[in-house]
């Protein structure tokens, strides 16, 4: 891969006293799907939105697309599509409407913006509903609309904060599929996230707590380098009490509750298994299943925070 | 530059032609203003309902009597019989003023000395109550030369005529109607409304709702995003002007006296004013609620209470004249009065034109700092 998409080096931002962003430096190769993850308020659209030109550094410096945010913005603007949370469309608006004014302001000429429309309308499955106002759309429909005119100038890269907040599961997945093919076609995409079983779908993520980058790498490297240690899933009863007996031995590593379950990572994996069921046993607590797993990336994140150097500063959310 | 424009634009004109209930607010609101003011809040008083209890019953108390009732002003009601219904005139509304002429009136006034004729007016409507003394007073004062001319003549057995004959003659609205002087001002307030508050809503509604993060991140530049936002605006705000014109046209009679080009060109002015006003005011605000709010007291009430449009500057407290200076509806009014009432021409009101070009250089300078500050 020649130059990056995506170049950041110190960048800094800073709201009076308050470090939003300290300091983080990373590369985006082109077309990749870029997970950025952390809490609310770890400093993840503050980034976005300076790498976008809507809000300005303090300091370090970044290239989106090959331009300087700083120097050269409007070239910056050109080149990329920005979706928030929000889907911000023209609710009065119907879905044809909004779609050529998006277009409009991209410069987009008739002929390209009448291909473009079919391709958005067909893309977010609202064949036949082109005359609805964008506010009777349901929340799944208009995000993927939100998406449509985002990238109705074909961007080299795609900026989406939080794309999934608010829509039901099956749109969620629909939505990554979309995404997917859009990585395919060699669009480059950047996308911030707090939901952690969508960050499996990235094919490079990045972690941020508290303005600071804490991790990076593919999903599998980061499971693979952060847990190192076999965990357990423990079905029981009275898990909370379980946890906390379990919490007190000094051969568990780490023990956290999952649902209903318990996810308990040991030195060893049958030795664990056997401590684990003759310590839960003494206290009366009868073990109905145990199985080795897979570490998620909810295993990575909360061993991280928990181990990072910032521990216990930002909120989870 | 045109190019992207356009699109914003024609989304702008989309969006108000589709928001029905603020597009009526904004036809009916002049429509309905002029309406009240034009007929049911007249500051002019006239056919004063009177009643007269007249105690000397004599040539000399009718002839004073019909010197009242001859003039448009007063219409007796009520004639009264006795001193006890007086109370009850006044407490029941049934007339404003009630004159009380004494039993000694004729005999006091034909042997030359002061004759006594008590007034009472009735004080629950100041301004009302006021104008009512005035005009009584004004009426006997008359009343009081002429008698005196005559006796004066009658015993010299000559005849003169009056040193200076007083004959008063009101200039560029002759009947003295107050809905004409109204109608200027009027135009002023519905602009200031209609540009100040809609182009401030109009900006903070798509902060409110992400959309102008939207355009932020596309190639639009805020010189280019504004002047789409401002221009369906403009044309909105010169066709309500020009509907309070031709409302008042057909409803009061008023014309245009002067040029319809300065007319055009100072209403233009004002709102580059007003339209600059509205984006300050989006500058600061990042709500709806708190723009309507500041829209009005920096825009609205000013323009209500201290162009001169209801109250008259020159009545006002020192200190809040002082205040009136930087109004620009104040400036705004002395030249649209000029042109549609006078029909003099810009020679009669440059400073008010020069005014007006400052403030609108200033106010637009500013909220274009704010703007860029913030990116909007």
């Amino acid at each position: 891969m020649s130059e990056p998409a995506i170049s950041v080096h110190n960048l800094t931002k800073k709201f009076h006293d308050f470090v939003a962003v300290n300091k983080v430096s990373f590369e985006v190769g082109k077309g990749e799907i870029f997970g950025f993850l952390g809490a609310n308020g770890a400093g993840k659209s503050t980034t976005i939105r300076m790498l976008c030109g809507l809000l300005s550094s303090t300091s370090g410096t970044a290239t989106v697309a090959g331009y300087d945010i700083n120097e050269q913005p409007e070239k910056v603007k050109a080149n990329i599509g920005y979706m928030s949370q929000k889907f911000s469309l023209y609710d009065d608006l119907t879905v044809r409407e909004n779609i050529r004014f998006f277009g409009g302001i991209y410069g987009l000429r008739r002929a390209e913006l009448k291909e473009r429309l079919d391709w958005v309308v067909e893309m977010a499955g609202l064949k036949g509903r082109e005359d609805s106002l964008a506010v009777e759309l349901a929340g799944g429909w208009k995000q993927r609309l939100a998406l449509g005119c985002a990238i109705l100038h074909r961007p080299k890269i795609v900026f989406l904060d939080e794309p999934t907040g608010g829509v039901d599961p099956v749109s969620r997945r629909n939505f990554w599929e979309l995404i997917n093919k859009l990585s395919e076609q060699g669009t480059t995409v950047f996308v911030t996230t707090h939901y952690l079983d969508e960050a499996e779908y990235a094919n490079r993520i990045m972690l941020i707590q508290a303005g600071e980058i804490i991790a990076g790498g593919s999903p599998k490297e980061l499971k693979e380098t952060h847990i190192k240690n076999p965990i357990l899933e423990v079905e029981c009863d009275k898990v909370v009490m379980a946890m906390e007996i379990l919490q007190r031995q000094d051969w568990v590593i780490e023990t956290t509750i999952f649902g209903t379950y318990l996810h308990t990572s040991v030195a060893d994996e049958s030795e664990g298994r056997e401590r684990i069921r003759q310590t839960l046993a003494e206290n009366n607590i009868s073990v109905k299943r145990m199985d080795r797993i897979v570490p998620s990336l909810e295993d990575v994140f909360i061993y991280l925070i928990e181990k990072g150097p910032q521990a216990g500063k930002a909120q989870v959310g | 530059m045109f190019k992207r424009i356009k699109p914003i634009i024609k989304k702008e004109i989309r969006q108000i032609s589709r928001d029905r209930r603020t597009l009526a607010v904004l036809i009916f609101q002049p429509v309905f203003l002029l309406v009240m003011f034009g007929y049911a809040l007249n500051f002019d008083v006239r056919h004063i309902a009177i009643a007269v209890y007249d105690e000397d019953k004599t040539e000399a108390s009718r002839d004073f009597l019909n010197s009242f009732l001859h003039s448009e002003y007063f219409d007796l009601k009520y004639y009264l019989s006795s001193q006890s219904e007086i109370n009850a005139m006044l407490d029941e509304r049934k007339v404003w003023v009630v004159m009380v002429i004494p039993k000694n009136f004729s005999q006091k006034f034909l042997s030359g000395q002061e004759a006594k004729v008590q007034i009472l007016v009735d004080g629950s409507n100041a301004s009302q109550a006021t104008t009512v003394a005035a005009y009584t007073n004004a009426l006997v004062q008359s009343y009081s030369i002429k008698v005196l001319s005559d006796l004066f003549l009658r015993k010299r057995g000559m005849t003169l005529a009056l040193p200076v004959d007083f004959r008063p003659r009101v200039w560029y609205n002759p009947e003295l109607k107050s809905v004409k002087f109204l109608i200027p001002g009027l135009m002023a307030f519905i602009l200031t409304i209609t540009a100040v508050i809609s182009t401030s809503l109009s900006v903070v509604r798509e902060k409110e709702r992400g959309t102008m993060e939207q355009i932020m991140v596309s190639p639009v530049k805020p010189v280019e995003l504004i002047i789409g936002k401002t221009i369906p605006y403009v044309f909105m705000s010169l066709l309500t002007a020009y509907m309070i014109l031709g409302i008042g046209y057909l409803l009061f009679d008023v014309v245009v006296k002067g040029s319809q080009f300065q007319l055009f060109f100072i209403t233009l002015l004002y709102l580059f004013i007003a339209l600059g006003a509205g984006l300050f005011i989006s500058t600061l605000a990042d709500t709806q609620q708190v723009a309507f709010q500041l829209s009005t007291i920096f825009g609205m009430l000013p323009t209500f209470l201290l162009s001169g449009f209801v109250f008259p500057i020159r009545n006002m407290p020192f200190a809040i004249q002082l205040v009136t200076m930087i109004v620009p509806a104040r400036y705004f009014l002395v030249a649209l009065r000029s042109i549609i009432l006078k029909g003099s021409g810009i020679g009669a009101f440059w400073h008010q034109v020069v005014f007006l070009i400052v403030f609108g250089i200033l106010i637009n300078a500013l909220s274009w700092v704010r703007m860029r500050k913030k990116r909007l």
